[in-house]
């Protein structure tokens, strides 16, 4: 049974189907309205998540599909003791195909190990998100039409964000990518990214604390906020929260057709000034991310429209 | 120092200096209720000081323990005092109940029933990393 629990298991091609797949969805939506009819898809989010919970619900409603959902993290069978192993295995009894965020590191793929039914990562702590990195995708597709020969600026928390992680890596496998490592001291991407996916795959990078210097090379600027939830110390997290705030006078020197992506939610790190700004992606990403979870469960249902 | 040749059981030579001690813990040798001698800084010609282990029973050794913590070390098994095969570890795939996870946000913290494993991400560097979390193994 087929889950995808991490962006690294999707290869370049089956990236490049998702993306078509999305695209035809994008043109014919009507095409798909009943594709998944009698399919159910189950949500099970262990910790607080309003909008990746939506859009796979969203997802799944547009196909034509049902969603079986619980009503929040603290009225499931965890609170209880069940593990997730057997949560995976008296799920995969109702539904069709789990959609799962948790807050421990590694939850989806015993869940993916257990279950009968395909299993998405929505999500696992600081770790994988393969979803967010495939609406990443879409969009850098959707603004830029390739995915090869871009400047890519990641800038913000690069320690604990996965979503940065993610689309590195994924990223990693196409030609001519240069990416711009924009943090704090304290939140530099970690080492092992660097090495093992970086160097690995031979990608250009530079490391910088300072967004102004490189900001007229970035085609594409990937924002991210700086999470309190990742922290295990509050002196800390408040001391870096405020570290990069992008304000239109930040923009002056950009690219005209630069592309400013970021994860959502945002706190204050873009400010709302920008938002009518033509280069301004974010919101674009989050359909495109709808797009793209129905793309990878048309996928893992194994329908073909 | 004199240790007695054994008669019919494993040999563990070539352990890098300071290592046979983890070997010693992680093969749960100190629950053995037959001879067990860790020689620790043994003289060696090649080595310049070594560890050995020999242990007075024909036992089957976990060789992937072995080859996680000193690839290097060999391994001989004596019959009837002589030695009738040797073996050479090699840095195991896949780990598995050896080694336990240290971050704390792994899901094998609230889950006492999953089994620790960690897979060989790098041989050159010989770095392993959590199956489920991908922290690095210390």
């Amino acid at each position: 049974m087929r889950s995808v629990i991490d962006i690294r298991e999707l290869s370049v091609e089956e990236i490049d189907g998702l993306v078509a797949t999305a695209m035809d969805i994008i043109e014919n939506p009507a095409k798909y309205s009943e594709a998944c009819k009698g399919k159910k898809l189950a949500t099970l989010f262990f910790e607080p998540s309003t909008r990746t919970r939506l859009s796979f619900e969203a997802a799944m409603y547009e196909l034509g599909g049902n969603v079986l959902s619980m009503a929040s993290a603290s009225s499931s069978s965890a609170t209880k003791g069940e593990s997730v192993a057997d949560t995976a295995k008296v799920i995969s009894c109702y539904a069709d195909i789990i959609a799962m965020r948790h807050p421990k590191e590694g939850a989806p793929l015993v869940a993916a190990m257990n279950a009968s039914i395909p299993v998405i990562n929505a999500g696992d702590g600081g770790h994988n998100h393969p979803t967010q990195t495939l609406a990443d995708l879409l969009t850098i597709h959707r603004e830029k039409g390739r995915f090869n020969n871009l400047t890519v600026g990641f800038c913000g928390d690069l320690k604990f964000g996965r979503t940065v992680h993610s689309l590195i890596s994924a990223l990693a496998r196409y030609e001519g990518i240069k990416v711009v490592l924009i943090s704090p001291d304290e939140l530099k991407l970690p080492g092992y990214i660097k090495k093992d996916v970086m160097d690995k795959a031979g990608m250009a990078y530079e490391e910088t604390a300072d967004l102004m210097a490189v900001m007229p090379q970035l085609d594409i600027l990937y924002m991210t906020r700086v999470q309190g939830e990742r922290f295990f110390n509050e002196e800390d997290y408040l001391r870096l929260r405020d570290s990069y705030i992008l304000t239109p006078d930040k923009l002056k020197d950009a690219k005209k057709d630069l592309a400013i992506l970021h994860p959502l939610p945002r706190v204050n790190e873009i400010a709302v000034a920008i938002d009518d700004d033509p280069r301004a992606c974010y919101f674009k990403q989050v359909l495109n991310g709808k797009y793209m979870r129905m793309a990878l469960i048309l996928k893992l249902l194994g329908i073909t429209v | 120092m004199n240790i007695d040749s054994i008669i019919n059981g494993i040999v563990i030579d070539h352990i890098t200096a300071g290592k046979g001690m983890k070997i010693y813990q992680l093969l749960s040798l100190d629950q053995m209720d037959c001879p067990v001698a860790l020689i620790r800084n043994a003289y060696s010609k090649k080595m310049g000081r070594k560890d050995i282990i020999k242990i007075d029973a024909d036992i089957t050794l976990n060789m992937d323990i072995l080859g996680y913590v000193d690839p290097c070390a060999t391994l001989s098994i004596i019959k009837e005092g002589k030695v009738a095969s040797k073996q050479k570890p090699m840095l195991p795939r896949r780990l598995t109940g050896v080694i336990s996870c240290k971050n704390p946000r792994c899901i094998t913290t609230t889950e006492q029933e999953l089994p620790h494993v960690f897979t060989l991400t790098d041989a050159e560097t010989r770095t392993y990393r959590c199956l489920y979390c991908e922290a690095k193994a210390e």
